[in-house]
């Protein structure tokens, strides 16, 4: 059961949004319709969003992204096609019905917060409550419960405009999260802070999504927040999804030279983890002779072996000239990997151990059982990007963002 | 039934005569013959609605009345405009003026109170239909720049002289403001707040009630601020068809030549408005808000109320600091 599912979506704004809508079915293109004195703003849009997911929207200004966030709850009505928010197909319903389900089902952050500056934090967080009809005791004790969440104990009382911006965004998350919906609509929530509280609330939205797991469609035009948050990630240019897919997925294979340019920018370091770039380990154990962990090492290809005790549990790691110019058994010829981390490390903290010295990191499970080997040289790779020349240099950048609509 | 006479000479226009002072000759004629009892009716309700403010006036001796108005101003602003408003009562009452002042004060409220009951509600419609503002606004241009002195005339046709023309006259004069600045209010407020408001499920009238008209409350005060001061300027010209107060003290003295009278009535007014502005801008304040004031919201010296005394214990880093609360 998808939680959210888009089908055939379009809107387009201006004059004889029908036809229009007719004329991109038959393979017009944006530029055409705009010709024609409307604006497509959302074209054949289609998405399954599973429960539980942060699925993120990501595209520049004028991408049609936020309109699409819009149409998700009915703020906005679409041109043609059809939402279903579970089983609710929000498309067709109006009035009482629509907003029972914004009320129960379906909550949003925005990016100026819009919060009421004459009621109290409390109240602001018991917004969606109190539109629900929930007695004043019962909805307080339940907002007060949401800024615990978001880390706010103590400020119930203050009013928004004495909060800084961070703060006052995380009062709208409570907002959203008292409401007990399960889909979670964020649009551009954290794009007017700066960028440390940025990093601070995508930290804490991560932590709370693990506790929660609620559905979440995150709008940002910030690529590294994407690539951060999104379990999936959908690209918009021009009111069409040009490419769709998981983090690392869009990294290693971008599809098109657009999202290639785009992802020029991105701290591969932070999406790519340790079990991106590792090779599978393979082991060998402590006492056996140097011969055989040879023989072995040449059958898998690669410089080195986990080598593990009775248990399989990680002892450390040979080279093969380690083994060449062991004595005795291979447990002579160990040495200690260069770190040992778990499978979802980033990148980022993988380079300094990579870097330190000829043996290479060991990723270990719970259990301290090898699953791969990270040397330097696949590090390095991971960052420099599939693509030789991923880079564009910096003027040429400026023009593709330029000329993709403002 | 006169003709309208031209004032020039048509110098043998070559543009046919446009008849429109015949048509609204013959409509407020048929008005005047059809819709009489109406009329009657209305002149009733507003007699018995000023007369009964005039005596809630001055059924308190001036000098317990100003007393309480001075703790008013008090409570809502400043020291300095609790002794200013007290010193000028008491100069209304030495000039002899406390009656016909307190006439015109309360044909100013019950003026300002129809006009604000009317006001509000046509412009929360014309903020949200365009069209309907499109309707409205040359009306209330027209009620706004059409001379005060012309529909006096029509006002004493129906209501002859006295006191209810003055009062409908003022109404006419003093309602646009109230329209407009409701109108701008509800336009200004931010678009995502309200948008919230509906992503959260909210009634259109739960919006209305809970969004809208909290934060559009500064400007819709201003609009009411204004409304008072127009009432209070038109309750004077009032005079001239008889509404009692103020207004006639001035219409006597021009007749007299008489100066003196003249600028003690005068004063008397501007005291009067001094006193309405004032205390009508402070309710307008939005309290321990950040940039978005007024242009008519001056100064509060008081602190604002209910600012949160934060023990320093909890206050947490990162906090800012609260911007100057009500100065």
């Amino acid at each position: 059961m998808t939680a959210l599912r888009v089908d055939g979506l379009f809107k387009v704004f201006g004059r004889h949004p029908a036809q229009a809508v007719d004329r991109l079915r038959a393979g017009a293109s944006a530029d055409d319709i705009r010709a024609t004195g409307a604006t497509p703003a959302v074209i054949d849009v289609g998405l399954a969003i599973e429960p539980g997911e942060i699925f993120v929207v990501m595209g520049l200004s004028g991408s049609g992204k936020s309109t699409l966030l819009r149409m998700l709850n009915g703020l906005l009505e679409p041109t043609a096609g059809t939402v279903h928010v579970g089983e609710d197909e929000i498309t067709a319903l109006s009035g009482k019905r629509l907003r029972e389900v914004r009320q129960r089902r379906i909550s949003m952050v925005f990016q100026h917060f819009a919060l009421l500056p004459h009621r109290s934090v409390v109240d602001n967080a018991a917004y969606a409550l109190e539109v629900r009809g929930v007695d004043r005791r019962t909805r307080l004790a339940a907002a007060t419960e949401a800024l615990a969440m978001v880390g706010l104990e103590g400020q119930a009382e203050k009013r928004p405009d004495q909060l800084s911006g961070g703060m006052q965004q995380r009062v709208g998350l409570a907002r959203a999260l008292a409401s007990e919906a399960d889909v979670l609509l964020m649009d551009e929530a954290f794009s007017a802070l700066d960028p440390l509280i940025r990093r601070e609330m995508q930290d804490q939205l991560l932590e709370l999504q693990a506790r929660l797991g609620k559905t979440i469609v995150f709008i940002t035009h910030d690529l590294n927040e994407a690539m951060r948050l999104g379990d999936r990630i959908a690209i918009m240019r021009d009111g069409r999804i040009v490419r769709l897919g998981t983090p690392e997925s869009i990294l290693a294979d971008p599809g098109d030279e657009y999202v290639e340019r785009f992802l020029a920018d991105v701290d591969r370091a932070r999406v790519f983890s340790a079990a991106d770039v590792m090779v599978p380990a393979a082991t060998v154990l402590a006492g056996s002779p140097p011969a055989d962990a040879l023989e072995a090492l040449r059958a898998h290809g690669g410089s080195a072996l986990a080598v593990v005790d009775g248990d399989g549990r990680l002892v450390g790691v040979v080279t093969g000239a380690d083994l060449r110019a062991a004595s005795g058994d291979v447990a002579a010829a160990v040495r200690p990997p260069a770190a040992r981390v778990a499978a979802g490390t980033s990148l980022a903290e993988l380079l300094a151990p990579a870097g330190a010295g000829d043996a290479p990191v060991a990723v270990v499970d719970d259990d301290g059982r090898p699953s791969g080997l990270v040397d330097s040289r696949a590090v390095l790779a991971a960052l420099a990007g599939s693509a030789p020349d991923g880079r564009v240099p910096a003027d040429e950048r400026t023009e593709v963002l330029e000329g993709s609509r403002g | 039934m006169a003709e309208p006479t031209a004032v020039l000479a048509a110098e043998e226009s070559s543009l046919p005569r446009v008849p429109v002072g015949e048509w609204i000759d013959t409509a407020f004629d048929w008005l005047k013959d059809n819709v009489d009892p109406f009329f009657d009716a209305v002149a009733t309700g507003t007699e018995g609605a000023v007369e009964g403010v005039t005596d809630g006036l001055l059924a308190l001796p001036p000098l317990l009345f100003a007393a309480i108005l001075a703790l008013l101003a008090l409570f809502v602003r400043s020291v300095v405009f609790a002794v200013g408003s007290l010193a000028g009562l008491l100069l209304i009452q030495s000039m002899e003026l406390w009656e016909p002042a307190m006439d015109t004060l309360a044909l100013v409220l019950v003026a300002t109170l129809v006009s604000v009951v009317v006001a509000i509600p046509v412009g929360i419609a014309a903020a949200k239909s365009s069209r309907v503002s499109a309707v409205v606004r040359p009306v209330l241009d027209l009620m706004q720049t059409m001379p005060a002195f012309v529909y006096l005339i029509p006002a004493v046709t129906f209501f002859s002289i006295g006191l209810v023309p003055g009062v409908v006259t003022t109404i006419i004069f003093a309602l646009p403001p109230g329209v407009r600045l409701t109108e701008l209010g509800i336009r200004q407020v931010d678009r995502e707040t309200v948008e919230a408001g509906h992503a959260f499920g909210s009634s259109p009238w739960q919006i209305l009630r809970g969004i809208e008209l909290p934060l559009a409350r500064p400007t819709i005060m201003a609009g009411v601020n204004q409304v008072i001061m127009l009432a209070l300027s038109m309750a004077v010209i009032a005079g001239f068809i008889g509404a009692p107060g103020l207004g006639q003290i001035v219409v006597t003295s021009i007749s007299r030549l008489n100066i003196g009278l003249g600028f003690e009535a005068g004063l008397s007014v501007v005291i009067l408005a001094i006193f309405l502005d004032r205390l009508t801008s402070s309710f307008g304040e939005r309290r321990r808000d950040g940039g978005r004031r007024s242009w008519l919201v001056r100064r509060r010296t008081a602190p604002a109320v209910g600012t949160p005394v934060v023990a320093p214990e909890a206050a947490t880093p990162g906090i800012r600091p609260t911007a100057g609360a009500g100065i």
